[in-house]
């Protein structure tokens, strides 16, 4: 086989403060023609690095040596006008966030056509067609009416789509897809992903995945590289690979996963928090005097109970109300219908009011980068809470602090540290330990894990269910990610678009969905794994 | 990069580790210190700067009228601190001694001799030759002056017509009041700078306090005080100027006061901004889940990241403040005419064009100081910016 693109002895290293981190390390690979090719690895182990160097799309402090050889050609030390010819006309790229990678400012029309001019040299009517022949080839609907739309009126699967489009636009040999589907729905990432196969036997292209998703590597890829710390681990055919992994570090991914059931409980423990038929609605105003013309329904008549030491999950797509059910349920937003916390009605208090009940109910985020304030140490995140509740006045807030450090599994000896300095999983252990210093009775776990990497993801999970143990815990789990949730919740809601389309036993959930919806994300959720 | 993974286990036992002090400046700020001072010509204005207004702090012991010490038979007194009149150096006068003229500084030198009134010359050549004054020993006096030995406000007694070009005593001449252009320049310089960062000081403390609570409560409270800042921000400041002057008379704090008055919406817009997108992120509602006060999350949890947009702004805070002192000044309704203005010597250089130095040493004053703070701050700018890197 032929190979686009050979990658000899890269070296990538960024410098800064005088300081030099090599984030990649000797790494070897090759395309070949028409092959799909995957490299997989947890964040901050160089993939997307490597990827990038290909056409030397890094920032100005990253020093490349090494050969990268496209097509004969030389890319290490090319003149910018050679790259650029390169860029986008035979090696494209599909980003992982498509909210920031169309401009919020142009039509779909216009971003597509300056591509095309830019590459092939198409103006007026030459261009349109082509782009609604593109627009067709990605799946989206209507395309003459979407040509006018800008980026927001989309969801974010069509958006994808766009950017995928934009990508094809110049036929391009190779395709290099950075994470092209995490930030979706798990439906959407199933759509986008037969797209993308699709496609790439259409057009006879290479492909460069880039994931941390084993599932989706099994189902997709012809051959895998394995990389960690900036290195490539292990390499080979996916299915041999997959049945017989050699590196130990391998066998660690692909067993990473959170299985089980949590113990059950007892069903006559103590009501921590109820809901009856509770209801956001965000009014719409309009016209000189806004008046008010209508809602948007974030959440329709939500009943829920939560008893000590159990886990409601809360599982749904994106927009479906979530995360503001949780929310208004903690009285971060306002809210209508009654809310019973440990059996008296919180709806209507005071802020001040709310100050003391705050202790109960703790909320832990799903972004473990952004939740912590970056410019206090571990020891003032963690210990904020005790300042304003007094736990227990009698002991000195640095001990508590240290014990509750070794308690989520954190070296107390980093607690004079900054958020920065700790990694993804270690982060999310300080949210945890900020909320459970508090000796809370109801948490609120909004995607706690979906920001993780997968064998962290395994810890926190466990790291949960032993507090929850532990401290007879409630839990409000929000989650896309089904696994998870099964692993977790004894009892789950799912919701679609504000509206609560079915409630009930976890086992009963997952064993027998009743709607459609919920059969639909059981079956996007489980079967990428299943396909192999 | 991130910390080592260590295995905690659950039932480890806990080790408090001691108390640690926190270093002065936090990593961030140390960070951003190497990076400012990786940029040389940021650095080197900051220290001339520096040097520059540490010496104008000193400008009473670098130019004044008085000297800096006096020995008077046998006793030291310092005139730059006290009053002395006359008679305290064997005078009849009782009012101040003017040091400058030939028979006080006979006084001094001799000792007190009465005779210096009338030959201040003869005496002070017989003390230099034979140590005696009209025959008698004298316990000789002496006294220090600094360099320049002329106040802002000192008349110098030279002859021709005022203003006089520069010349051995007065280095950048004089201008219309035959007032020593160096010496103004000096307490000018001070004045400018002291004024500016008063006026700073306090606009940027109401801006950022409104702006805060504008951002972070939102809605109407933002609504509402938009409405008045857009009122406030169109009041013609300078006749508000001329009339409170008119009322309350002309004075240094009067005008820091109207400037400070009129200066603070400036900040109000970024720092709003700023509070707005950050009240919607996760740590401030985490905090906000903890039950931690408005105010702690504003100024402890929020504002630290405001400072950056801050930061960028004051450069053109504190340029615009020296200009508007420096305008008002030209225009005539600034400081008491008497003050060391620079904006005042820029009037006189227009008006007096056949004595370029004064027009010269204006913009050379305007242009080094404008400079020196705007290479100062492009440093700070950058040394604030995250993502450029320094290698």
């Amino acid at each position: 086989m032929s190979m686009v693109l050979k990658v000899r002895d890269l070296n990538v290293s960024f410098r800064q403060d005088g300081a030099e981190t090599h984030a990649v390390k000797n790494v070897n690979y090759e395309i070949g023609r028409g092959e799909t090719v995957a490299l997989v690895g947890e964040s901050g182990s160089g993939k997307s690095v490597t990827a990038l160097s290909a056409v030397s799309l890094l920032p100005d402090s990253a020093v490349i040596t090494g050969s990268i050889n496209y097509e004969g050609a030389e890319m290490v030390g090319a003149d910018e006008a050679e790259l650029r010819r390169v860029r986008g006309n035979d090696i494209s790229f599909i980003f992982q966030e498509p909210m920031t990678s169309l401009n919020p400012l142009h039509t779909l029309e216009k971003q597509l056509a300056e591509s095309i001019l830019l590459h092939q040299g198409l103006t007026g009517k030459a261009a349109r067609a082509r782009i609604l022949e593109l627009l067709n080839k990605v799946g989206i609907h209507d395309p003459e009416e979407r040509l006018s739309s800008y980026p927001h009126q989309l969801s974010g699967g069509q958006r994808q789509r766009v950017m995928i489009a934009m990508a094809l636009a110049n036929g391009p040999e190779l395709l290099i897809a950075d994470e092209p589907t995490t930030a979706l729905d798990v439906t959407i990432q199933a759509q986008i992903l037969e797209l993308l196969a699709d496609l790439k036997k259409a057009e006879g292209m290479s492909m460069l995945f880039i994931t941390h998703d084993l599932g989706i590597v099994r189902k997709f890829a012809d051959r895998v590289y394995v990389m960690k710390d900036g290195e490539i681990v292990e390499q080979g055919e996916t299915k041999a690979l997959f049945d017989n992994p050699q590196h130990p570090y391998t066998q660690t991914l692909l067993s990473a996963e959170s299985t089980g059931v949590p113990d059950p409980v007892n069903p006559n423990a103590e009501v921590i928090a109820e809901t009856d038929a509770l209801r956001i609605w965000f009014p719409i105003y309009r016209g000189l005097l806004k008046r008010t013309v209508g809602h948007i329904k974030a959440v329709n008549a939500a009943t829920l109970t939560v008893r000590a030491g159990e886990t409601v999950g809360v599982v749904g797509e994106s927009g479906s109300g979530k995360t503001t059910l949780a929310l208004a349920m903690m009285r971060l937003i306002s809210s209508e219908g009654p809310v019973l916390f440990l059996g008296s009605d919180i709806q209507g208090l005071t802020s001040k009011a709310l100050r003391p009940l705050r202790s109960d109910m703790q909320i832990v985020f799903q972004d473990p980068f952004g939740s912590l304030s970056p410019r206090m140490t571990v020891e003032e995140i963690i210990a904020e809470g005790l300042t304003i509740h007094k736990i227990d006045p009698a002991r000195d807030n640095r001990e508590m602090v240290a014990e509750i450090m070794v308690e989520v599994g954190l070296d107390p000896e980093t607690m004079h540290r900054y958020p920065h300095e700790f990694s993804g999983g270690q982060r999310q252990r300080i949210a945890i330990a900020r909320a459970m210093i508090l000796r809370p009775r109801l948490v609120v776990l909004d995607e706690p894990t979906s920001a993780l990497d997968m064998t962290v993801q395994v810890q926190i999970v466990e790291l949960l269910r032993n507090l929850q143990k532990k401290y007879q815990l409630a839990y409000l789990f929000i989650s896309h990610d089904l696994k998870v949730v099964r692993a977790l919740s004894h009892k789950v809601i799912v919701m679609k678009r504000g509206d609560v389309v079915e409630q009930g036993d976890a086992a009963q959930i997952f064993d027998e969905p009743q709607t459609d919806y919920t059969r639909e994300l059981m079956a996007a959720a489980f079967d990428v794994k299943s396909v192999g | 990069m991130a910390l080592p993974e260590i295995e905690i286990e659950p039932d480890a036992p806990v080790v408090v580790p001691p108390a640690r002090k926190r270093p002065w400046l936090s990593p961030l700020n140390q960070r951003r210190w190497r990076n400012f001072q990786k940029n040389r010509r940021a650095f080197w204005s900051l220290i001339i700067f520096c040097l520059l207004f540490g010496l104008s702090l000193l400008a009473e012991f670098i130019a004044n009228d008085k000297p800096i010490l006096v020995k008077y038979n046998g006793e030291y007194f310092m005139p730059i601190f006290n009053f002395y009149p006359e008679t305290t150096f064997g005078g009849d006068l009782p009012l101040e001694a003017q040091y400058q003229y030939e028979d006080i500084s006979c006084l001094i030198v001799s000792g007190g001799v009465i005779d210096c009134y009338d030959d201040p010359e003869g005496i002070l050549a017989e003390i230099e030759e034979t140590g005696t004054a009209l025959g008698n020993p004298v316990d000789k006096g002496w006294m220090l002056w600094p360099i320049i030995p002329y106040r802002f406000d000192t008349i110098v007694d030279i002859q021709g017509a005022a203003p006089s070009p520069p010349d051995e005593n007065n280095w950048l001449g004089t201008d219309d009041t035959k007032r020593d252009v160096l010496a103004r320049v000096i307490y000018g310089f001070r004045l400018s700078i002291f004024f500016t960062l008063v006026v700073t000081v306090f606009a940027s403390a109401i801006g950022i306090f409104a702006g805060a609570v504008q951002g972070y409560f939102g809605g109407w409270v933002d609504l509402v005080f938009q409405r008045i800042l857009e009122i406030w921000s169109s009041t013609p400041s300078l006749f508000v100027i001329i009339i409170m002057f008119a009322i309350f008379g002309r004075s240094f704090w009067m005008l820091v006061f109207l400037t400070v008055l009129f200066g603070w919406p400036s900040l109000v817009g970024v720092v709003r901004a700023e509070f707005l997108r950050a009240r919607n992120f996760e740590y401030v509602r985490a905090a906000r889940a903890l039950g931690v006060s408005n105010a702690t999350i504003m100024f402890r949890h929020m504002l630290p990241n405001a400072m950056v947009a801050t930061v960028t702004l004051l450069p053109f805070i504190i340029t615009g403040t020296i200009a508007t002192l420096a305008g008002l000044d030209f225009l005539g309704y600034g400081l008491p005419s008497s003050a060391p203005s620079l904006g005042e010597m820029t009037l006189q250089a227009k008006q007096n064009l056949q004595a370029p130095w004064l027009g010269f040493t204006a913009f050379f004053t305007f242009a080094i100081m404008l400079s020196l703070l705007v290479f100062i701050f492009e440093g700070v700018r950058d040394a604030f910016d995250p993502r450029k890197t320094f290698a």
